[in-house]
């Protein structure tokens, strides 16, 4: 199936008919209003941090299974920090993908956690549309949030890139935003260009050779270059991609090393964009390979920020889906 | 006709009373938003405090999550680090439910542990539904279900008595 068939079938499924948030699969779809919302919703939960106990009551009660059939760090450890501070009951599960028949296991699995009465699972699989098909045969009572699918989408990722652009550039109407690196295998850089042009920058702009770049990258709405020096030009928000080494089945980059020297980021090249220009990168990094240190640890980096921001992103979004679903008022 | 002032210069006599009774120690003062917070900065002022006014936002806190869900604009509370031990004041402008009260303390204790709380409020409606009562209030007074008490402010700050058709509170 194509990417652009499992959105269209996920946007009837992600609304209810309030059109309030019920499961969170992908960005594309959802309205700057809702994306505006879920922002501000975050940023009242920011200041639970500075509580002795870090913690809102919420959830309380409520079971939320963290459904992990790819390696993860931050995005699960932030996941369960997110369900934890909200109250919630949370279980965290790595699950082994070397099962030839996923779906019908994967259903099986989902069965069995529905019979423990859970209330959400928070899915992170290796397969597009994994999170969908999820959230289309689970229980009807139960929300799915998506934590990454193959190379489709990773939206509580966006949506937290989204909140540190806020905090920090405020209005994202003038701004330039570069996305660098490997366009092709990035489910961030898919769900980071519907965010910020559903809410209107000035530019996306991917830069990146032409072998990590999906045909026809322009349909995205974006602009392209294949130059870092000349790409980064006027621009307001740097975000690098990691090189995804573990999805690359044949020979697109000479090496690593060629790789750095033309589109990693080091001091002199980040000297081209804005001086005010932040650096942002998803994790985790490779250091020397698409990033210099001294640009991931200096001064216009938010890449730690990135990782703080996405406790309280993701308490927004769980407890927007896991509000009332109609006809309870 | 409910004239604000009269109400605040009952309510700070009693809350003067209550602290020496109770002998408050450096009160913390705490209001809830948005009315509370409003009445808060009156009595704060009234009564000389030197610490800034804190600020709780109870919204995370509520009962009736499952009913209503949440609001997208919540404001931040804004509190001292270290309240353990320490002795405050609460303030709300109407005390009706109790279950704002509730929630507040919830809140407040996860901050910290208080010493003791003291809860002052402009008006008490009547119609409490849990065991939580005021200190301190500027009046009593017993509405009944289709009317309300909307304060407005917080310049110039003034207090409506409505009633509605419905008996909906």
């Amino acid at each position: 199936m194509t990417v652009a068939a499992i959105d269209a079938m996920i946007n009837k499924l992600q609304l209810n008919a309030e059109g309030k948030l019920k499961h969170f699969i992908t960005i594309e779809g959802l309205s700057k209003t809702l994306l505006t919302e879920i922002l501000d919703t975050a940023e009242s939960f920011v200041g639970i941090t500075d509580q002795q106990i870090k913690k809102v009551p919420l959830l309380r009660g409520k079971t939320i299974v963290n459904l992990f059939f790819e390696n993860s760090t931050r995005t699960r450890t932030t996941f369960e920090l997110a369900a934890k501070r909200l109250s919630a009951d949370v279980l965290s599960m790595s699950i082994s993908t070397s099962s030839t028949s996923k779906g019908e296991s994967l259903l099986d699995t989902i069965r069995n956690l529905e019979a423990m009465f859970v209330d959400m699972f928070v899915v992170r699989h290796g397969i597009s549309g994994a999170a969908h098909f999820i959230a289309r045969h689970t229980a009807p009572h139960i929300s799915v949030i998506n934590a990454g699918d193959g190379q489709h989408a990773h939206p509580t990722q966006a949506m937290l890139d989204m909140f540190t652009i806020r905090q920090i550039k405020k209005d994202f109407a003038t701004l330039r935003v570069a996305i660098i690196g490997d366009i092709l295998h990035s489910r961030v850089a898919r769900s980071q260009i519907q965010a910020l042009n559903t809410l209107g920058v000035a530019e996306v702009r991917v830069i990146a050779p032409k072998t990590l770049l999906p045909a026809h990258v322009e349909t995205l709405g974006v602009s392209v270059s294949h130059s870092l020096a000349e790409g980064l030009k006027d621009i307001d928000v740097i975000i690098m991609l990691r090189l995804q080494k573990e999805r690359m089945t044949s020979a697109l980059l000479p090496s690593e090393s060629e790789y750095f020297k033309c589109f990693g980021l080091t001091e002199s090249k980040l000297k081209i964009a804005k001086p005010d220009a932040i650096v942002m990168h998803p994790g985790p990094i490779n250091r020397g390979v698409e990033i210099d240190s001294k640009v991931a640890d200096g001064p216009q980096s938010v890449i730690l920020k990135q990782v703080s921001n996405g406790i309280a992103v993701r308490m927004a979004i769980m407890s927007m889906a896991m509000q009332p679903q109609g006809g309870m008022q | 006709m409910l004239e604000i002032n009269t109400l605040l210069n009952h309510l700070e006599t009693e809350l003067q009373q209550t602290l020496d009774t109770r002998k408050l120690n450096n009160p913390l003062m705490i209001g809830i938003r948005t009315g509370g917070v409003w009445i808060a900065e009156q009595l704060h002022q009234r009564l000389q405090i030197d610490e800034p006014l804190s600020l709780l936002d109870i919204s995370f806190y509520r009962d009736d999550f499952s009913q209503i869900g949440v609001h997208p604009h919540v404001k931040p509370s804004c509190m001292p680090a270290h309240i353990e031990g320490r002795d405050i004041i609460l303030v709300d402008d109407v005390f009706y439910t109790g279950r704002t009260v509730r929630a507040a303390l919830n809140e407040i204790f996860d901050y910290g542990r208080p010493n003791q709380v003291v809860l002052a409020v402009l008006i008490d409606r009547g119609g409490k539904q849990i065991p939580i009562a005021p200190d301190c209030v500027g009046a009593r007074m017993a509405l009944a279900a289709n009317q309300r008490i909307k304060l407005t402010g917080p310049e110039p700050l003034a207090i409506h008595l409505t009633t509605s058709a419905s008996d909906k509170p």
